[in-house]
């Protein structure tokens, strides 16, 4: 059933309005919600919502409580390939939870906070931005760690990222929902402006998983998903977690350390190195080049043994852009 | 005055993006001015750049006083004001809220970590910003009541008002933040305008600071003495906020004083010109802010009366 969350009249004829679709099943049972597109160029959360309502409306009897839809947080952004809230300066996902009497956008966060808490279990999902390609993965900040991880666990990603609680994060959706006792995950996946179904598929598997454990699920869950063939490969025991058969084995990034790779020149990039791929010390990444002169500007070195989970696919580059993380597992 | 180069960073295909700073006097590090981050800082800018005109007079005539240092960066981003764009035009991040920096990371991150390098560590920072609702002020300086700040110095500006802010989580990469955490004592001075150049307004914001550097014992300079300053809390302001979507029709505009009741705008229906709503004062007082474009939405801030 789609319910309006938020409707507030724009200028000229028109209405900004969040929907949801609240799948309710035969069942009595927990209330999960899933929720992206608050960056208007991040799309791959879009395959997840049609995937999951199309699975699930097919399975209501086995469905025990709601699963809630929200597809679009930033329908503005989204209609208009905008990354922010179209005509405000500051990131949506920086004015979390919003301001009652606030401005539009501020008035809208609270909204969207107040539909959300007391669910038993929100996803966010997210997809890097049109310069960055990411891993499938979770992010969870190190002081939600201890309760998240469990869960985060069961969403079929390659890395769980535990990364520090920077104060300018308080003011994230996620951050705060987890503050005030609605456990939140995030997902970031794939690159802006583009769907990647494989990511897509596991994710939604990973939702299924994730409702088994809350008792939401009592139909089948079949789709023996696990990693990318090439993390099957390298992975090495210690860092898989051992799980049930039908759980991916997500890399943990407490057991070891995140590299950043920045640009030191500004130039046109070459790539060379494959995302989502290990790769090894002294590994070319890629080149940034000047194509005035044929020169190469900098070669961009892997500096350690790691798994490159973000790598730019966005050719032009300043100095300081990001390139590439790389997880290093540590011995 | 010594013109400098702080900053530079090259580009794919532009001209090196630099930062230029304006030294004068010598000795201690009394008083860092930054102007516009953003693209479209337009009258932050010029109020800057008429700050170092009236600098260079003043120290041709061996006005600014021993044993201090005035460093004056009118433009930190022209890179985006070149090209029409208030923010970094290649990621659409915002300088403003980047710092203290980080020189190692994105470029915007380490723009703001080389300007931060440069200005902190001075005993005053003074900051021509906008703020992130649009639309126009009374002049007045802003501060970050963050516990370390000194608003009896503020009152050295002689402009009407200082305003109080308790920061949001967000604001905690602000350079006036981060610039209080160093121990500077820093003021935003926000005058009515930002894409425009208002003249007057901004004359009030360079005078007040030649003021501000007088009272401070920096230069020598005899001008009006100003305003005894009445220091508010952005909490304490009266809000109207729209109800309705369509053409904003404002019937009073900033620093005007009204009455409780008083019909300060109307909104319109963009299609029949029929009224929607009519807003009236919450109370008696003087209008601190007011909308400016001609279209709203609803729930957008259309006043604030003080
Ligand atoms: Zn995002």
């Amino acid at each position: 059933m789609l319910k309006t969350v938020v409707s507030v009249a724009l200028p000229v004829g028109e209405h900004l309005k969040i929907r949801k679709n609240v799948i309710q099943g035969n069942h009595t049972g927990k209330r999960l919600c899933v929720v992206t597109g608050t960056h208007g160029d991040e799309l791959e959360g879009q395959f997840v919502c049609y995937e999951l309502a199309r699975r699930l409306n097919e399975g209501l009897e086995h469905l025990h409580g709601s699963v809630e839809i929200y597809p679009a947080l930033n329908p503005l952004g989204i209609d208009s390939i905008e990354r922010g809230f179209p005509g405000f300066d500051l990131d949506m996902n920086r004015i979390f939870p919003g301001v009652q009497n606030g401005h539009l956008a501020e008035n809208t966060a609270y909204e969207i906070v107040q539909d959300l808490l007391n669910a038993d279990m929100v996803l966010d999902i997210h997809s890097s931005n049109i310069f960055l390609k990411e891993v499938m993965q979770v992010r969870v900040s190190d002081i939600t760690a201890e309760t998240l991880v469990p869960y985060a666990k069961l969403l079929n990603t390659d890395f769980i990222w535990i990364h520090d609680a920077a104060t300018v994060l308080e003011s994230t959706l996620a951050h705060s929902l987890n503050i005030n006792g609605t456990k939140t995950l995030v997902v970031e996946m794939g690159i802006g402006m583009r769907i990647t179904r494989e990511y897509g598929e596991r994710l939604v598997q990973g939702i299924f998983n994730l409702m088994q454990s809350m008792e939401m699920w009592s139909g089948e869950n079949d789709s023996n998903i696990a990693n990318s063939e090439e993390l099957n490969k390298t992975l090495s025991n210690k860092t898989r977690n051992s799980s049930e058969p039908t759980i991916a084995n997500s890399i943990l990034s407490t057991n070891g350390e995140v590299h950043f790779m920045n640009a030191d020149a500004s130039g046109i990039i070459i790539p060379s190195a494959l995302h989502s791929s290990f790769v090894v010390e002294g590994e070319r990444l890629c080149q940034i080049v000047d194509p005035f002169e044929g020169k190469v500007l900098q070669d961009i070195l892997s500096p350690v043994d790691g798994f490159l989970f973000t790598l730019r696919t966005y050719p032009i580059v300043y100095e300081g852009s990001l390139i590439a993380r790389i997880y290093e597992e540590k011995k | 005055m010594k013109k400098e180069i702080l900053f530079e960073l090259k580009s794919p295909y532009r001209d090196s993006f630099k930062i230029y700073g304006y030294r004068f006097g010598e000795g201690e590090h009394t008083v860092a001015i930054v102007g516009a981050i953003r693209g479209d800082e337009i009258q932050q800018q010029f109020i800057c750049s008429q700050l170092v005109k009236n600098l260079i007079d003043l120290e041709k005539n061996n006005l600014i006083l021993p044993n201090h240092q005035i460093l004056v960066i009118p433009s930190v981003n022209p890179f985006s004001m070149n090209i029409h764009k208030r923010f970094w035009a290649m990621d659409n991040t915002d300088i403003n809220r980047m710092f203290p920096g980080y020189d190692k990371g994105e470029t915007t991150q380490r723009i703001a970590a080389a300007l931060f390098e440069q200005v902190k560590g001075y005993q005053y920072g003074i900051q021509f910003p906008s703020f992130y609702i649009r639309g126009e002020f009374i002049p007045h300086i802003r501060i970050l009541d963050t516990g370390h700040q000194d608003t009896e110095s503020a009152k050295c500006f002689g402009l009407p008002y200082i305003m109080l802010r308790k920061p949001s989580s967000f604001d905690t990469t602000l350079l006036n933040y981060n610039w209080q955490i160093w121990e500077t004592q820093a003021y935003s001075i926000y005058s009515s305008a930002t894409e425009q150049i208002d003249k007057d307004s901004a004359k009030l914001a360079w005078v007040a600071t030649l003021r501000f550097f007088a009272k401070k014992g920096i230069i020598q300079y005899s001008g009006h003495s100003g305003f005894i300053s009445s220091v508010i809390d952005e909490e304490s302001m009266a809000n109207v906020v729209s109800e309705n979507g369509g053409f904003f029709y404002p019937k009073v505009t900033v620093g005007q004083d009204v009455r409780k009741g008083d019909l300060l705008a109307k909104i319109l229906d963009p299609y029949d010109g029929s009224v929607l709503s009519e807003l009236t004062a919450p109370v008696s007082g003087v209008v601190f802010f007011a909308h400016k474009q001609p279209i709203v939405s609803q729930n957008t801030m259309l006043y604030r009366v003080l």
